[in-house]
């Protein structure tokens, strides 16, 4: 499973329901429902991924979440969560404001954009930052709203919205202090738990 | 004709018939005191029974699913792509059972089989029959068998209706259903086109009030009609597009009503070929059963109340062109089993035949089938939270 999972895996609550947005193959859910006894569902529109998880069992809905969620009830699940596609979305802030709609609190993870990496990418070399993480080019990539760890939690200000907890770790998913002590610049993954 | 049965076809199939004697008293409040079903199976039943899969059928489908009757064939069973030894549907694995539906004309009593009442064919005396009525009597079926419980119900359109039927009526029944292209009811524009259906029948002056076969004849013209007007809702327009576009049968227009455009004469012969092969009343009878589901009426609407009961994994389908059921319509189930917080997947299938694409190998969809029903071969049944 990939590290970020792992992660997010650890902050949901055992019992509870949980709206994965981009699920993939499910790997997240069928965590959840084997170690945590979570139930729920994953949007997802990758057709491979999508029959993956019909074969593995895991409940998974094909809808393209720019079209919007109206169809999912106020408060109806207890944390809806999106693991690194949020900048990839037209409005991520409106897509926020959505997942707190129909859930009592939302795991984000983004990759921070404020990386120093990246900075050194953009200020020094002069060109869009092209990694192993990050690996396309400015007109091919998916990512059209990068956003730093700053800017996200500005956001999260803005709106009003408590940061229940937060985690900035390094390619390998793992905290340390320099990325816990200046999570802008040194971190290359946020995650979020925010809630009303 | 087959010169040689494919590897993956399930072979000469022959039909079997069950007689029923135990009265089956209709939604529409009429009795009847004993009845036959036709049907075929495919593959082997385990010990426990524990590995069947009922076929659904859809308004003009039939019992006949899979496989060939006979050498002199030209084609196997209506959904012979998804059914057989290796396929989505795999007969390896489980021990298919596909009937023809009460009211059918293809075996199983209905408008064309003999009332013992009177001794007479039933005609337009046979009773209203509705999706419930054909749960009820497949589920004899099945205890015929001895199958407690499915590990799916697979269906189609219609047949779709009956597995979310079953989903409530018998809750424990089945492990998985599969529904595809369905709707949990009609919209008007799909009652309205029923209706002009059943008035082209009726209004056929062979038709007799539905008692044509004592007058020797058959509402061919009425029945054509009625199959080339639903034959234009389930393919959509680009499918007919592509298919004929504005092809001409001669080089210039002849200014008269023969045919002119090459679609005229495929759904002239579309009509004609049905009549020869279903029944009038059948399909007035099929319609009506469509017209009348309606599940969440029973809880005031509420169709996430309703399928409060089910206990299966849910498969939804459906065709991004279909627009007799269209994708928004699966979706209304979809969104009723999730406020239910039932174990619902959903995949929409980019696909141009319109809702016919329920019954044609698309890859995705076919893997799609093949995923959920090898879960259902894995999964035990489940015990009552």
């Amino acid at each position: 499973m990939r590290a970020d999972l792992e992660l997010i895996s650890d902050w949901v609550a055992p019992n509870t329901r949980v709206l994965d947005l981009g699920c993939g193959n499910g790997a997240l859910l069928s965590h959840l429902s084997e170690h945590k006894n979570v139930t729920g569902y994953g949007l997802e529109i990758d057709a491979e991924n999508i029959n993956v998880c019909i074969e593995k069992g895991i409940p998974v809905l094909e809808q393209d979440i720019d079209e919007g969620l109206k169809n999912f009830e106020n408060q109806s699940f207890d944390v809806v969560i999106m693991a690194h596609a949020l900048q990839q979305f037209r409005r991520p802030d409106l897509l926020l404001d959505e997942m707190l709609r129909i859930g009592k609190e939302a795991i984000i993870t983004f990759p921070n954009f404020g990386h120093w990496r990246n900075r050194v990418h953009l200020g020094i070399k002069g060109h869009m930052p092209v990694s192993e993480f990050l690996p396309y080019n400015w007109y091919d990539t998916p990512n059209i709203h990068f956003c730093t760890f700053k800017d996200f939690r500005d956001l999260c200000q803005s709106k009003g919205l408590k940061v229940q907890r937060w985690a900035a770790v390094d390619g390998q998913l793992r905290d340390h202090w320099w990325t816990r002590l200046m999570p802008n610049l040194f971190s290359e993954t946020a995650i979020f738990k925010v809630s009303r | 004709m087959p010169e040689t049965i494919p590897v993956d076809s399930v072979g000469l199939v022959t039909p079997q018939v069950a007689h029923f004697d135990e009265p089956l008293v209709l939604a529409c409040g009429q009795t009847l005191p004993n009845y036959q079903l036709i049907y075929e199976t495919y593959g082997q039943l385990n010990a426990d029974a524990s590995n069947a899969v009922l076929i659904c059928h859809a308004l003009s489908g039939d019992h006949h699913a899979a496989g060939y009757h006979s050498m002199e064939d030209k084609k196997p069973g209506w959904w012979d792509t998804a059914i057989g030894p290796g396929k989505p549907i795999d007969t390896n694995t489980f021990f298919v059972i596909s009937l023809n539906n009460l009211g059918g004309c293809c075996g199983s009593t209905g408008p064309t089989t003999v009332n013992p009442a009177t001794g007479n064919v039933w005609g337009a005396e046979f009773p209203m029959v509705t999706v419930e009525d054909w749960v009820e009597t497949q589920a004899r079926l099945a205890d015929r068998f001895g199958i407690k419980q499915f590990a799916a119900i697979v269906g189609g359109s219609l047949g779709g209706m009956q597995v979310l039927e079953w989903s409530i009526r018998y809750p424990d029944r089945l492990r998985g259903a599969a529904i595809i292209a369905s709707a949990p009811k009609l919209s008007t524009q799909n009652i309205a086109f029923n209706e002009v259906a059943r008035q082209s029948i009726r209004r056929d002056p062979e038709f007799h009030g539905g008692n044509y076969q004592s007058h020797d004849t058959i509402p061919t013209n009425g029945l054509g009609l009625a199959r080339m007007l639903g034959h234009i809702t389930y393919l959509s327009d680009d499918s007919m597009g592509n298919k004929f576009g504005r092809q001409m049968r001669h080089d210039t227009y002849q200014y008269n009503y023969e045919v002119e455009f090459e679609v005229e004469s495929y759904l002239r012969y579309q009509g004609e070929a049905f009549t020869k092969r279903f029944d009038a009343n059948t399909y007035m009878l099929m319609t009506k059963a469509l017209d009348y589901f309606d599940p969440a009426a029973r809880e005031g609407g509420d169709l996430a109340k309703v399928l409060s009961k089910a206990q299966c994994e849910f498969l939804l389908v459906s065709f991004t062109t279909d627009w007799r059921f269209s994708p928004e319509r699966s979706e209304e189930i979809v969104d009723a089993l999730i406020r239910s917080g039932k174990h619902v997947s959903y995949t929409k299938i980019e696909a141009i035949e319109g809702h016919d694409a329920f019954l044609f190998p698309i890859p995705r969809y076919m893997a799609a089938l093949r995923g959920f029903l090898g879960r259902a071969a894995k999964h035990l049944p489940k015990e009552n939270a």
